[in-house]
């Protein structure tokens, strides 16, 4: 098993990935870490004309805060993610869902960048984008424009990059007084999650000021629970809460149902994971 | 301009000896460990990344070669399960793995002790290989539980050195 024929080429410089871009467009992928394009290419699912390595480009990795957002750069590795103090310091929830891809030797390629632009509905990182209502950072020839996660993940490995961009970054801004955290359920630590939840709440008072909730791998795209965020506010976030608000996320959306987990079971899974992290929330000392 | 290629020359350390060849672009590292070097000790089964037979160390990181091409690796420094030890030679934690009946059929051992291999490198603890990195590994006759016994054996030797 090997990919098609396709031609090659390690660009050493953004004005080399521009440049072949607008050469090449539509016919032309971009590589990252490729620990999901190269098994899509290995198996004939893809099968790009000229493959545009991103892995020696200089200036693409990095992780630093900027204007109140975490900004990684987009061939930022997985394994870099999990551990940087500046991530677990200021978003340990990143960390923590990022510590949910695949397996270490996978991590050690992973990229930030790849995985939101992959936009797999299963995967971790684009409901924490979501949760935080992130961006990421496309540049072109014509210039560079932030597009929020909203727009950017259109469906199953679908984003709305154009031919001639790139993504060179992914940004989390931060919201002070805020805890975020994520968890999900899967066959085994490692796997596609059956379903995976990214939530955060600010609590003043003792009461819930505000809330984000969103779900993955359980439709085409990270789903925004507003409702239940919603219900959340200007109550206490005790156990009848959640226990309201655990049954209100299972009934909020429409669950995929298929081999792996019947629509139901994700929904069912969806209403634990609710109840679980925001448990959690609760015994947090203020 | 740097031009897409079909085949391109590469150079590479593979076990510490210095290799130059003509490859194309398409060809997978692991193919390229296999076919045209003869290192066979690279399994591959699955080849999308599943299975983690098909381990090896790229510049000291344990990462699937199925999932590389073999121009990513031009420049860089590839160990294989042949760089471990040889018949009659074992490595510590071949060594480990043979006392404590750590394979039985073998087909997902190399890929694993290049895990392992890599893993203890960069200071990970037995207990981490054993939760985590093993994790990403399929074993389907030996069971993991001689295995984890073979690791925290590695360990003790390592740790008694």
């Amino acid at each position: 098993m090997r990919p098609g024929a396709f031609r090659y080429v390690s660009a050493r410089s953004l004005d080399e990935v521009f440049e072949n871009l607008s050469d090449f467009g539509d016919e032309a992928t971009l590589l990252a870490g490729g620990q999901s394009l190269i098994p899509l290419m290995n198996l004939r699912l893809a099968r790009p004309e000229v493959v545009i390595d991103l892995n020696r480009v200089p200036g693409l990795a990095g992780i630093d805060l900027v204007g109140g957002e975490l900004r990684i750069g987009a061939m930022t590795r997985a394994v870099d993610v999990v551990t940087h103090a500046t991530v677990t310091g200021s978003l340990p929830a990143l960390s923590r869902a990022t510590a949910f891809i695949g397996h270490p030797q996978i991590r050690n390629r992973t990229t930030i960048g790849g995985n939101i632009s992959h936009a797999d509905p299963s995967s971790e990182l684009p409901g924490v984008l979501a949760a935080l209502e992130g961006s990421v950072t496309l540049r072109s020839i014509r210039g560079e424009r932030s597009v929020g996660w909203n727009d950017f993940i259109v469906s199953t490995f679908t984003n709305s990059r154009t031919a001639d961009e790139l993504v060179v970054d992914v940004r989390f801004p931060l919201r002070t007084g805020w805890t975020f955290a994520y968890d999900e359920v899967a066959p085994r630590h490692g796997d596609y999650p059956l379903a995976g939840i990214c939530a955060g709440v600010q609590i003043i008072d003792g009461v819930v000021r505000d809330m984000r909730i969103v779900a993955v791998g359980v439709s085409d795209r990270p789903v925004v629970l507003s409702e239940v965020a919603q219900a959340s506010i200007g109550r206490e976030l005790d156990e009848a809460l959640i226990m309201q608000l655990s049954k209100m996320g299972r009934e909020e959306f429409r669950a995929n149902g298929d081999a792996h987990a019947s629509s139901e079971y994700r929904k069912w899974l969806v209403g634990t994971l609710i109840k679980r992290i925001l448990g959690n929330f609760a015994l947090e000392p203020r | 301009m740097n031009a897409p290629q079909t085949v391109m020359a590469i150079r590479l350390l593979v076990n510490g000896v210095q290799v130059e060849r003509e490859v194309e672009v398409r060809t997978l590292l692991s193919t390229f460990l296999r076919d045209d070097l003869g290192l066979t000790g690279t399994h591959v089964a699955c080849e999308h990344g599943v299975c983690g037979s098909c381990t090896i160390l790229v510049d000291s990181q344990p990462v699937r070669s199925c999932l590389l091409l073999a121009v990513q690796a031009d420049g860089t420094n590839v160990e294989t399960v042949e760089g471990l030890g040889s018949v009659g030679s074992l490595s510590p934690l071949q060594n480990a793995m043979w006392r404590e009946h750590g394979l039985q059929c073998g087909f997902c051992t190399p890929g694993i002790l290049m895990s392992i291999e890599g893993e203890a490198r960069s200071g990970a603890s037995a207990e981490a290989i054993c939760d985590e990195v093993l994790s990403g590994h399929l074993c389907r006759c030996t069971g993991y539980q001689n295995i984890r016994t073979a690791i925290h054996a590695y360990f003790a030797t390592k740790d008694e050195s």
